[in-house]
């Protein structure tokens, strides 16, 4: 069984920044906005290092931690063997740990960092990052091409979030989590992210209701990562076959941008989920029992090139909002 | 639920390219561009007084000229959404390949970076383009002499 449920972790605070696209988009409430996608740095790469490391430096700060009392770093996005990460975490004297599951990786490193937690660790820091211009150029076409894109296709969005977790009591809770399985539904089509993590989140939604015996009404809001709107409607159609109800369902990647802004089916990448969770919904106040279902394409060029399916991976994450 | 059963639902919830009208857009923005390429060619057989073959490499160089300071002032990123695929198909589209390919590596050193990915996109055209120069030339010597 793969799912944990936690007694003593807790989520203390989150610091987001966000690129000149999202600034313009459905939300405010970031901590930090940057104009300029180069960041004042020579490269986009090194513009998503910067990102990464402003947001820890200032939760750090905000926290009054030092590299001696934060435990591990865990964090990853979505560049080749993810070296903004490392390259970050190189900054600090701090252990890390290295995580991929493309787009799902925030789950992925805010489940690893609450083990940790449970394991007699006090303060943990869990990070990821996108930019919009580096996906492009490993995932699609160099970025001045400006090919045209398909309706399906979804827009990555620019940021960098690092949260910290802790075993001192805060009014979030990080109250359960359910680690998720590969799913391979057939589709081959890159332009269509949303088709090819739907069945994954909806497998991770189904085993972690399953194994924690609770029904889906529980939850106040179930939260996808980006699977935009195509995907969002394939999620609600498979709930439906699968007789999943729920009290309230939507996507991230449907809630950053505005319509005029031509981002197609939405927006993607490891952040938007966070993005939405910490501008958004914890600052509404509106819901207690939050269930987080990052959802991850884990695929290259290559294995697209080659014209074979691609896997996707969901992780669920409950969150508990203590009034 | 099956994969073909789930794989029918997608096709059903995904939304259907307007390929005609594209095809009507890319059609007239392509057209355009080989209007402007007709102007620069009389431009440079009458005022500047050219002969036939001259003036036809003139008018390509500075297609090729203008379409890469387009690329890099960014005009492609944001037109080419507009005016569909009739801006990248021409010779200004190959320029704006290449281009764009040497703005993306020339970070990565001009060796490993901008010589190894300047013919990312164009290599295809360059390939097929001179195989089907070859077999063509092949056909009309063979049945034409």
């Amino acid at each position: 069984m793969a799912s944990f449920i936690y007694d003593n972790v807790y989520l203390k605070d989150a610091y987001t920044i966000v690129g000149p696209y999202e600034t313009k988009g459905k939300l405010s409430n970031f901590d930090l906005t940057i104009e300029d996608m180069y960041y004042g740095e020579k490269t986009f790469e090194k513009a998503e290092v910067k990102m990464q490391v402003k947001a820890i430096d200032s939760l750090m700060a905000r926290n009054y931690l030092n590299d001696n009392q934060v435990d591990c770093l865990v964090g990853g996005e979505l560049s080749n063997q993810i070296t903004t990460s490392s390259v970050t975490a190189s900054k600090y004297k701090i252990p890390f740990l290295g995580l991929y599951s493309a787009c799902a990786t925030f789950n992925e490193a805010l489940i690893t960092g609450a083990n940790l937690i449970k394991l007699n660790n006090h303060h943990i820091i869990a990070y990821t990052s996108s930019h919009n211009l580096n996906s492009e150029k490993q995932f699609r076409y160099p970025v001045e091409y400006g090919a045209p894109k398909k309706e399906s296709t979804t827009f990555t969005a620019t940021g960098a979030i690092a949260t910290l977790l802790t075993d001192e009591k805060t009014n979030i809770k990080v109250e359960s989590a359910t680690i998720g399985k590969v799913i391979d539904y057939g589709i081959k089509d890159v332009n269509n992210m949303g088709a090819v993590m739907a069945p994954a989140a909806v497998q991770v939604l189904f085993d972690h209701l399953n194994e924690l015996h609770r029904p889906a009404t529980y939850y106040d809001v179930i939260i996808t990562g980006d699977l935009g709107n195509i995907g969002e409607e394939l999620f609600r159609k498979l709930c439906q076959k699968q007789n999943i109800k729920y009290n309230k369902y939507f996507d991230a990647g449907t809630e950053i941008y505005r319509l005029e802004q031509d981002t197609k089916a939405g927006a993607s990448g490891p952040t938007s989920l966070p993005i939405v969770l910490f501008s958004k919904i914890l600052k509404e106040k509106k819901y207690s029992k939050i269930l987080l279902i990052a959802t991850g394409s884990l695929h290259s060029p290559s294995l697209v090139n080659q014209k074979n399916s691609i896997p996707s991976i969901a992780h669920a994450v409950s969150l508990e909002v203590i009034k | 639920m099956k994969q073909e059963e789930y794989q029918e639902l997608v096709k059903q919830l995904t939304p259907k390219e307007k390929r005609l009208s594209h095809a009507l857009i890319a059609f007239v923005s392509g057209g355009m561009v080989g209007v402007f390429s007709t102007l620069v060619y009389e431009i440079l057989t009458t005022t500047f007084a050219l002969g036939k073959s001259s003036a036809t490499i003139w008018t390509v160089i500075i297609l090729i000229g203008v379409s890469s300071l387009l690329t890099a002032l960014g005009f492609f990123d944001r037109w080419v959404k507009k005016c569909q695929c009739g801006l990248i198909i021409p010779t200004s589209g190959f320029a704006h390949s290449v281009t764009s390919s040497a703005l993306d590596y020339k970070k990565d050193g001009l060796i490993t970076g901008l010589g190894a990915n300047f013919f990312k996109l164009a290599g295809s055209v360059i390939l097929y383009g001179i195989i089907s120069a070859f077999l063509l030339t092949v056909i009309k010597v063979v049945f034409y002499g």
